[in-house]
């Protein structure tokens, strides 16, 4: 599917017992390159005010791909996935170094209008955050304010498809003008992907998607991103190592702002190559 | 749960450790029981064979509780899947040492025509297999584990060799068929114990490498 070279340095001198790298050395493991990448990282470090938070991240996040980033609180990897489409810009005295680019566009470049770019790599946040307007107007805002229907018609085919994709279509097709609010906590989170859908997106960024929901609506969206993934790339942020083991196909292991290891889902969670991740996924760290 | 986990782990390694033990045992008093012809002994092994079974399904029960109550990964995961391997692996040997029992029962009815084969060396070397083997996991030893998986194959060379005595003899002494095919069942038995002791063996490098080395991948 994907090529995969590896242009990390190989790690320090293995503990000798031991066929893992040892727990001091930060260097990243695994395979951060892909052949065709959606988003490219490379050397990204990130500051907030003088603390450093992200250290030398190089990452690629391929085409069509599920990526999951998993580690301990305050690792970096909701910091990591902001920088994707320059959240982190919001942040007073936030600094992002190093180089990102989407499709070989530096999004970081000064003439990047950052609309637009937040359009092309959406974002689905942890709590479910609709406007507080209709279902349809959550969902018809996007297309709206970047022009993407030209006649009413085509407003309502945009506002169906990403409600279908985001499998909410026929649980609210009969009331699309009550607020979307009132939906439960599970279709909220649906329609924040519907939202995101609507305007077309390349990459989606899920910060914890599920962290605020019941196993069921977590089942559907995950369900959900499984379908999503033949369209869109997508990075997810998830405290939940069985989520990462189930939704995605690589997993980046982030700790103290370093990317510990990423490789193949199933690898890291059979045979991860670093102390580190093997202490957290199996719940020794610390 | 890390440290719950970790706790039931303990349990698990402990009690597989203890069945290795317990089916060493019955291998050293088949063994004993090959040498001397000695078939109360033999009985003795067949008897209690049902002590061996219910510690590996106790064992099994628990891995299933382990897999299904914490979803271990990575290390866990690994050791899980090797013990559950290894369990049945023990379990087979028991069987096996079971059959030597009954090989020897069976030849200690007949009169002996005063054929011997030198089974000590085998026999020897296959305990020393298992041993090894279990070894191997106790102290997570990779390099050990390689040479039983060497090992094994010294033992199928005695077992052709025994192969190629018994029908010699068979040639010789046509009335003592019976007698010869279960005195050559011994080394079959011994053979498919060293077969199981290397599976331990292999076992143990998937666990610590995560590498598949069976089916001669090495």
């Amino acid at each position: 599917m994907i090529a995969i070279k590896n242009i990390n340095p190989p790690p320090a001198t293995p503990h000798p017992h031991s066929r893992l790298g040892s727990r001091e050395d930060f260097r990243t493991i695994g395979e951060a390159v892909v052949a065709n990448p959606k988003i490219r990282c490379r050397h990204v470090d990130v500051f907030y005010g003088p603390k450093q938070a992200i250290f030398d991240v190089s990452l690629d996040i391929g085409n069509k791909e599920v990526i999951a980033m998993i580690g301990p609180s305050g690792c970096g990897k909701s910091t990591f996935l902001r920088c994707l489409n320059r959240m982190n810009d919001t942040i007073e005295g936030c600094r992002v170094s190093g180089d990102i680019t989407l499709d070989g566009q530096n999004i970081y470049d000064e003439k990047q209008d950052v609309v637009p770019l937040r359009a092309q790599v959406g974002i689905v946040f942890q709590k479910p955050n609709p406007f507080p307007k209709s279902i349809w107007d959550n969902v018809a805002y996007g297309p709206k304010i970047h022009g993407l229907a030209e006649t009413k018609s085509e407003l309502e085919g945009i506002v169906e498809t990403s409600l279908q994709k985001a499998g909410l279509w026929e649980e609210v097709k009969d009331r699309l003008h009550q607020p979307g609010t009132g939906l439960s906590g599970g279709q909220q989170q649906r329609l924040c992907i519907a939202r995101t859908i609507a305007v077309s997106p390349e990459v989606i960024l899920m910060d914890e998607p599920c962290s605020a929901l019941d196993p069921i609506a977590t089942a559907k969206i995950e369900d959900l991103i499984d379908e999503l993934r033949t369209q869109y790339s997508i990075a997810i942020v998830t405290h939940s190592m069985q989520q990462a083991a189930r939704v995605s196909q690589r997993t980046a292991y982030f700790h103290l702002g370093y990317l510990i290891e990423v490789g193949q889902t199933q690898q890291i969670f059979t045979t991860p190559r670093h102390r580190l991740t093997e202490d957290y996924i199996t719940g020794r760290f610390g | 749960m890390g440290k719950h986990l970790q706790k039931e782990l303990e349990k698990i390694k402990k009690q597989i450790l203890s069945l290795g033990a317990m089916v060493e045992d019955r291998v050293r008093m088949a063994g004993q029981a090959i040498e001397r012809t000695d078939a109360q002994l033999a009985a003795r092994i067949v008897e209690t064979d049902w002590e061996i079974d219910e510690v590996e399904v106790e064992i099994e029960e628990d891995c299933l509780k382990i897999l299904a109550l914490h979803q271990p990964v990575a290390v866990d995961l690994r050791f899980l899947i090797s013990v559950i391997k290894i369990n049945n692996d023990l379990e087979r040997i028991a069987d096996e040492a079971m059959n030597i029992a009954e090989r020897v029962i069976s030849i200690a009815k007949r009169q002996d025509p005063g054929y011997r084969f030198d089974y000590v060396t085998m026999f020897t070397k296959t305990e020393q297999m298992l041993k090894r083997s279990l070894d191997a996991l106790v102290n997570l030893d990779v390099d050990l584990s390689f040479k039983i998986v060497m090992l094994d194959d010294e033992v199928d060379a005695m077992h052709r060799q025994a192969y190629q005595r018994t029908c010699d003899e068979m040639g010789r002494r046509p009335d003592a068929i019976k007698y010869l095919l279960n005195y050559y069942l011994i080394s079959r038995h011994l053979e498919r114990i060293a077969d199981h002791a290397t599976n331990i063996a292999e076992e143990v490098i998937y666990l610590i490498e995560g590498e598949i080395v069976r089916h001669g991948k090495y």
